[in-house]
């Protein structure tokens, strides 16, 4: 996987003048917030030109997937010349040209699980922004208990009929379509009769009603399935499942992994932020000798999680893979995460308990961390399990 | 696969009941066990090869430390191959040349003096290095001298007029007292009261009043290093009660298929993974930007500090009353483990550094 250095040379070169030509100024503001940057889909708003004009020119050349094979809407670049593009990229401060879930999580699960014929039908929309898609997993129901899945769909013939509801279906009330679990055989043991269900979200009898959060944002909805009509193919070899009927939760399991995995970039983690020094001497409460302290040590343990980050990255680059040992940086960097966000208000004291502070809302925001894909205590327990072999 | 071999070894040479015997014994220092190591080139890990060393870097000293720490191997290799090594490779004339190579070849042994409070801190040495015609003449008294009751030779931390200088000199130089005090990991750790010592201007490692170009490497490297063992301590402890809970029954079943302790032992190995990451990344660090290590070093000797700690008392609490006996190991880490905690700066002096060197 490691190239020759003049070839990496090279190739950043030609992404450094392809970035110093295509990225438009606007675009270099570094912002990683999850509004600032393009979600894509159907209905999406752009939030000026400049966002639109990133986007085309990314997608044009295969980079909102780098790492995507060509035929399917990315640039077919290696780890280490993902490495580099990314590293150009935060040189310039340039955002990123589009985040998804469809790229996050589908697209994985496509490229690992799918027919030739669904890759093709279902992964350029998403390079290019055309699609939104979301993830339909959880139900009042099944919450920790993933694999306890109720919403029904039944075999029609030529479609299945879905009836139930999903729970946290992050921006359901902005998505295109949905990636869903639906049980598909009542009478098999739980983890054995359910489909991986690709739906319409135009399809008749699908409504959602979002959440309000503690936080006042309301990014996850409820989403009912009322009599909806799935077709079972979208076209020659394009079932509207992934995977085989009835398999899956093999898919989910192989995203949930994946999805722990992906989490090591993500805002739920800290161990890559700035120095919490740095922030909290900014607001000036640095020399409380409590606080101080406790911000020491959070910076020890964020700095120690950063190395543990990219050490598990390194590890899964060389194709080791993290597997089981994903839970332990979701677990850590999630906890760490609340943490930091308690320190940062702390140190704020009531400058940022006034709402347009814009403090409190990323802090109230981070208690779902631990629990969103998996809580502190699941991750624990697939450890001890799975990596310690403690009976289970 | 340097661990590999070394774990090889360790088990077979020096499992905890060497610790165990040597300390029934009554004795601090195994010298056997050390020309063992010396012939698998350990004593010249950080020797370079025109001095008859191994020259294998800071990540390998810190697996071999890793490894030793995980069966408890008792053994001058920190003060001696680490810290004097490293020192002396600071200074490349012919006298630590021909110091390196006797370190090498197991003949012979070095200790730091360097403290002389309860808390490791080199800036508040006042033991005196008074000039005296060519020479000086050192008085003071230096405590937690790790292996100071028996190694061959000190180096000592002196203030003279402008600043610290450091002293290599034999140990048994007529003035010095050598106290040497059983430490709770049944180690050897003395007090030493120096008397009007006589030294040259020979015995000077590196440039009079700079002694930090010189000891602030050795210093680095004998705290990553024990950060490392450290780590290894606590993977060490962690095996002894993963273990323990997979063979102890209570209420009719295992312990280890209750919740509350399968948490607490998976929150443990996080914490010790975690900790890894720091141990590694200061050995590379060490190695390839030497000048900047000293943020990866002291977050190193911070976390495995911590998690070792953790280690031992989840080791003894999940034990239940087995693991307050003598008769079982988990004591030996927890002794240790406190040692190691406090040796070359405790989790506060490395805080402060991580601190400055990051913004607070």
């Amino acid at each position: 996987m490691v190239q020759d250095a003049d070839d990496i040379t090279r190739f950043r070169a030609d992404i450094r003048a392809w970035l110093d030509a295509n990225c438009p100024q606007e675009m270099r503001d570094g912002a990683v917030d999850e509004d600032s940057i393009c979600w894509g889909g159907k209905n999406w708003n752009f939030t000026s030109e400049a966002q639109k004009t990133w986007l085309e020119r990314c997608a044009a050349a295969g980079y909102t997937v780098p790492t995507w094979p060509k035929e399917y809407g990315g640039a077919g670049l290696n780890r280490d010349q993902e490495k580099v593009f990314y590293d150009e990229l935060a040189r310039i401060n340039a955002r990123r040209p589009l985040q998804s879930f469809g790229i996050w999580m589908l697209g994985p699960a496509l490229l690992h699980f799918g027919t030739d014929a669904q890759k093709l039908h279902f992964l350029p929309p998403i390079a290019r922004g055309e699609i939104r898609w979301c993830q339909g997993y959880s139900e009042p129901g099944a919450g920790s208990d993933l694999a306890s899945v109720q919403t029904r769909a039944e075999d029609k013939g030529d479609h299945w009929l879905v009836n139930g509801q999903k729970v946290w279906t992050s921006y359901a009330d902005k998505a295109d379509w949905i990636f869903a679990l639906l049980r598909t055989d009542k009478d098999a043991p739980k983890h054995k009769g359910i489909s991986f269900v690709l739906i319409d979200m135009e399809s008749e009898g699908v409504s959602t009603r979002p959440i309000r959060l503690i936080s006042g944002a309301s990014p996850f909805c409820e989403t009912f399935f009322d009599n909806v009509k799935v077709p079972k193919s979208y076209g020659a070899e394009i079932p509207a499942q992934v995977g085989e009927v009835n398999r899956g939760w093999d898919v989910a399991k192989y995203l949930l992994t994946h999805e722990r995995e992906m989490i090591s970039g993500s805002a739920m983690l800290a161990g890559s932020g700035r120095s919490l020094g740095a922030i909290l001497s900014e607001s000036g409460h640095l020399d409380d000798p409590i606080l101080r302290a406790d911000a020491m040590r959070a910076e020890i343990d964020e700095l120690a999680f950063g190395l543990t980050l990219e050490r598990y990255k390194d590890q899964s680059e060389s194709g080791q893979g993290t597997g089981d040992a994903s839970a332990m940086l979701k677990y850590v960097g999630t906890e760490l995460n609340k943490a930091r966000q308690e320190l940062i208000m702390s140190g704020a004291g009531s400058d940022a308990l006034e709402w347009d502070d814009g403090r409190a809302p990323l802090w109230l925001r981070s208690k779902a961390n631990s629990i969103e894909g998996g809580t502190s205590e699941v991750m624990l327990s697939i450890l001890s399990r799975r990596v310690l072999g403690l009976p289970g | 696969m340097l661990a590999d071999a070394a774990r090889g070894f360790l088990d077979e040479a020096t499992p905890v009941a060497r610790l165990r015997a040597l300390r029934d014994a009554g004795q601090t220092h195994d010298p056997a066990l050390w020309q063992e190591m010396a012939l698998m080139g350990w004593a010249g890990v950080l020797v370079p090869e025109a001095a008859g060393g191994a020259d294998m870097g800071f990540a390998a000293a810190n697996v071999l430390a890793e490894e030793m720490g995980k069966s408890l191997s008792a053994s001058p290799f920190l003060s001696t191959a680490v810290i004097a090594a490293t020192a002396l490779r600071q200074v490349s004339d012919a006298r630590a040349t021909e110091a390196m190579r006797a370190i090498a070849e197991g003949g012979r042994t070095y200790a730091l003096a360097i403290d002389e409070g309860a808390k490791h801190d080199p800036e508040a040495t006042t033991l005196r290095a008074e000039r005296v015609g060519n020479g000086f003449r050192l008085t003071g008294e230096k405590r937690f001298v790790v292996d100071g009751g028996f190694v061959d030779r000190l180096l000592v931390l002196a203030r003279t007029d402008d600043g610290l200088t450091l002293f290599d000199i034999p140990a048994d130089r007529a003035g010095i007292a050598r106290d040497a005090q059983p430490m709770i990991d049944s180690r050897d750790a003395a007090r030493i009261r120096f008397s009007g010592v006589e030294a040259t201007g020979e015995d000077v490692l590196g440039q009079v009043d700079d002694a930090m170009t010189v000891l602030a490497p050795a210093l680095r490297a004998g705290q990553a290093a024990l950060a490392a063992e450290m780590t290894g301590l606590a993977a060490g402890a962690f095996g002894l009660t993963l273990g323990y809970l997979k063979e102890r029954k209570q209420f009719g079943v295992l312990i280890g298929g209750f919740q509350a302790l399968q948490h607490r032992a998976a929150h443990l190995w996080c914490d010790c993974e975690v900790t890894a990451s720091a141990i590694l990344h200061a050995g590379r660090m060490l190695d390839n930007d030497p000048a900047n290590a000293a943020l990866a070093v002291s977050l190193a000797k911070a976390r495995a500090s911590q998690t070792a700690q953790l280690a031992v008392q989840e080791g003894v609490q999940m034990h239940g009353g087995i693991g307050m006996t003598d008769a079982f190991d988990m004591g030996f880490y927890m002794k240790r483990a406190r040692v190691g905690a406090e040796w070359l700066g405790d989790y506060g002096y490395h805080a402060g550094v991580v601190a400055r060197l990051r913004g607070f």
